[in-house]
């Protein structure tokens, strides 16, 4: 088997705050293969944001730190780079694309200049060249009268515009690997539909892997291969799609399961809540971050942290519970 | 209580008649003058039973959230009529309205905004009472807001807490105690469980249904969500550029949706179901929602609508009941 993409390997982030030292990411590991679409899925502060900023190296430093870990990306620790090897990085062969659209745009340059700047830089193409990049990119992301909006503000562009060009930006240099994190969070439902059917083509198109963080399990279950379910920093779960939704074994995502209203649901039942409320990451317990909520804990997860361990062929899960379908087997 | 409203010969709480509520656009630091209008809310009208869950959904800028405020009058409407337990409170004063307001509360989308955070959670809970004179005894207040602190899912000892203490889920449960301490009837949600993560929203979600069943609560249920719509409400009207395109019961809605707009609005929302999805029929419309400083002549959606006619540019659709008190407004509907 080829060598994966991307290998995480037990990263590990974290920030000093008023309230103490936080491990926002702990000791992550995973892969992406090459033209691979995995979701990292889990409510605020999983630590799904900072693994990705973290891959890319984009932690504010003070008051987060790298601790820990290895991301080997086509055969080099990112970790290990300088800064000037890791900006060659950066927007080239990773792009990223985030939440707001309009804070992640600079607002005193024309959306050309924004996604002819890696061409100009990664490529070293003269302006007049990155420019007609840029409008030929426009025209993939499906900017009408791509053109003249080359020259155009952000201001002057409507939050699903400004995701469109963010795309366009991310995809200038023809990246391996693409992370958009929350990329539809602040945007209408049709809007939201359009950008993710838009990030997946152009993604399948130019061969690009995909990372995608979201809480939304909907979006998961429509768009990704493959599942990364964290929790409390930590990954709880990894399975490919259709195996984590139709067989999940952790009990967080169990709940998380239980928990979400669908359009096709039941809906004479009542939800299955969690109990609980989100874990302090400042003060987390030494064993399992989800055993205070977690029905079926026993002494043990209080006291000892769960493995991630494989179930199946592709399907991990850190808890020390047998499920049914283990038991049967 | 002293003041108990004579009871009404139906079960109706509310009936919205052609609403409206437009906000002038001034230009000018020293002159000022008007030069366009934004037209939120532009002529709706619907019905409400006692009891009853009203689900509104649209997208940003289709007037729901505005609705919900005109409603509450927390902004004046510009025309239209707004009977809430048979009075036309469309025109009352700030003093009669203050009053009114007492049986019709709001929930707020931002559990952290809406908090005053210098304020104990008892004092939170219990400003109303004391704002409307209930709270001259104050053991008695004491005890109401105890009461209302352990009916919405709180320890009696986070009373004495303020509101950076809470996460957000209980933050919004201590919003919900206090929307609900003068016992209303009529409680608008607007977007009240959005900003929760979806482990804690169900939590939320349950407990506004447990409290309905409890009190005889009626809600106007807005959200973007329609998932969370569906689940929570009886009917669910469907609104589009401060118009309601349709209105209809929640099974039929989601059964039969017959406006292209809330066609478009199901077909958007993923289903967290891979093998499902991957043989839905992906139907993606195009095209944002246009400003409502210059909606669209005719059908205001007909510029993103895959089955617009001619007569769809020109005239705008009048939202037409159907049998079962279900109504469209779309000219394919006649």
């Amino acid at each position: 088997m080829a060598e994966p993409l991307l290998q995480v390997r037990g990263l590990t982030t974290r920030f000093r705050t008023d309230g103490g030292v936080v491990t926002a990411v702990d000791s992550v590991s995973f892969d992406v293969a090459a033209g691979e679409t995995v979701a990292i899925v889990g409510e605020s502060g999983s630590g799904k944001s900072v693994t990705a900023l973290s891959i890319l190296r984009l932690i504010p430093d003070p008051p987060g730190k790298i601790e820990k870990g290895e991301v080997i990306f086509d055969g080099v620790d990112l970790l290990k780079l300088d800064d000037v090897a890791i900006r060659a990085v950066r927007g080239n062969k990773i792009a990223m694309i985030f939440q707001e659209p309009m804070s992640s745009l600079n607002p005193a340059l024309t959306i050309g200049k924004q996604i002819g700047e890696p061409i100009n830089l990664h490529r070293k193409a003269p302006w007049t060249q990155a420019i007609d990049k840029a409008k030929e990119l426009l025209g993939r992301v499906r900017i009408p009268d791509a053109a003249a909006r080359v020259n155009a503000w952000p201001h002057q562009f409507s939050g699903g515009m400004r995701q469109r060009a963010m795309i366009a930006m991310a995809l200038a240099c023809q990246p391996k690997l693409i992370i958009a994190d929350e990329p539809t969070t602040a945007l209408d439902v049709t809007v939201q539909a359009q950008i993710l059917d838009l990030l997946k083509n152009q993604a399948r198109e130019a061969g690009s892997a995909l990372i995608l963080i979201t809480h939304d399990l909907g979006v998961v279950a429509r768009y990704a291969d493959r599942v990364v379910v964290m929790y409390g920093g930590r990954i709880v779960e990894t399975a490919p799609a259709r195996i984590l939704y139709k067989h999940p074994r952790h009990p967080y995502t169990k709940g998380l399961m239980a928990s979400i209203p669908r359009l096709d649901g039941d809906t004479r039942q009542r939800l299955v809540p969690i109990e609980g409320q989100p874990p302090n990451l400042a003060l987390l317990p030494p064993g399992c971050a989800f055993a205070a909520r977690c029905r079926m804990a026993t002494q043990r997860c209080h006291d000892e942290r769960p493995p991630l361990e494989a179930v199946a062929e592709n399907h991990l899960k850190a808890c020390f519970l047998e499920t049914p379908a283990e038991a049967h087997a | 209580m002293p003041d108990a409203t004579t009871p009404i010969a139906t079960d109706e709480i509310l009936r919205v008649e052609d609403l409206k509520v437009h906000f002038p656009v001034m230009k000018g630091v020293v002159i000022q003058k008007q030069v366009a209008t934004v037209k939120a809310v532009d002529g709706i009208s619907f019905t409400l039973r006692r009891g009853e869950t009203l689900g509104l959904v649209g997208e940003s800028g289709c007037g729901k959230s505005t609705t919900g405020l005109a409603v509450l009058r927390m902004l004046p409407p510009t025309e239209g009529r707004i009977i809430f337990e048979g009075e036309d409170i469309a025109g009352y004063d700030g003093e009669r309205m203050r009053h009114t307001r007492r049986r019709m509360q709001m929930v707020y989308q931002d559990p952290y905004g809406s908090l005053n955070p210098r304020m104990r959670v008892r004092d939170i809970v219990g400003e109303p009472l004391e704002v409307h004179g209930l709270g001259d005894d104050r053991r008695a207040l004491r005890e109401r807001v105890a009461a209302l602190i352990s009916m919405v899912g709180l320890l009696p000892d986070m009373a004495d807490r303020y509101p950076h203490e809470f996460s957000g889920g209980q933050r919004q449960r201590i919003g919900i105690a206090r929307a609900m301490a003068l016992e209303p009837s009529l409680i608008i949600c607007d977007e009240a469980v959005s900003a929760l993560d979806v482990s804690i929203q169900a939590q939320v979600v349950n407990l506004f249904m447990e409290l309905q069943q409890r009190l005889g609560l009626t809600y106007i249920f807005i959200a973007h969500d329609l998932a969370v719509v569906r689940h929570i409400s009886d009917r669910i009207a469907v609104m589009y550029l401060g118009k309601i395109v349709e209105i209809a019961t929640r099974d039929e809605l989601y059964r039969d949706p017959l406006h292209p707009y809330t066609q478009a609005l199901l077909a958007a929302i993923p289903i967290p179901d891979p093998e499902l999805e991957a043989t839905r029929p992906q139907q993606i419309i195009t095209g944002e929602v246009p400003s409502a400083l210059r909606p669209p002549p005719g059908c205001r959606f007909h510029p993103r609508c895959p089955h617009a006619m001619d007569v769809c540019k020109t005239q705008e659709p009048p939202l037409k009941g159907r049998p079962g008190g279900r109504a469209v407004a779309c000219h394919l509907h006649p």
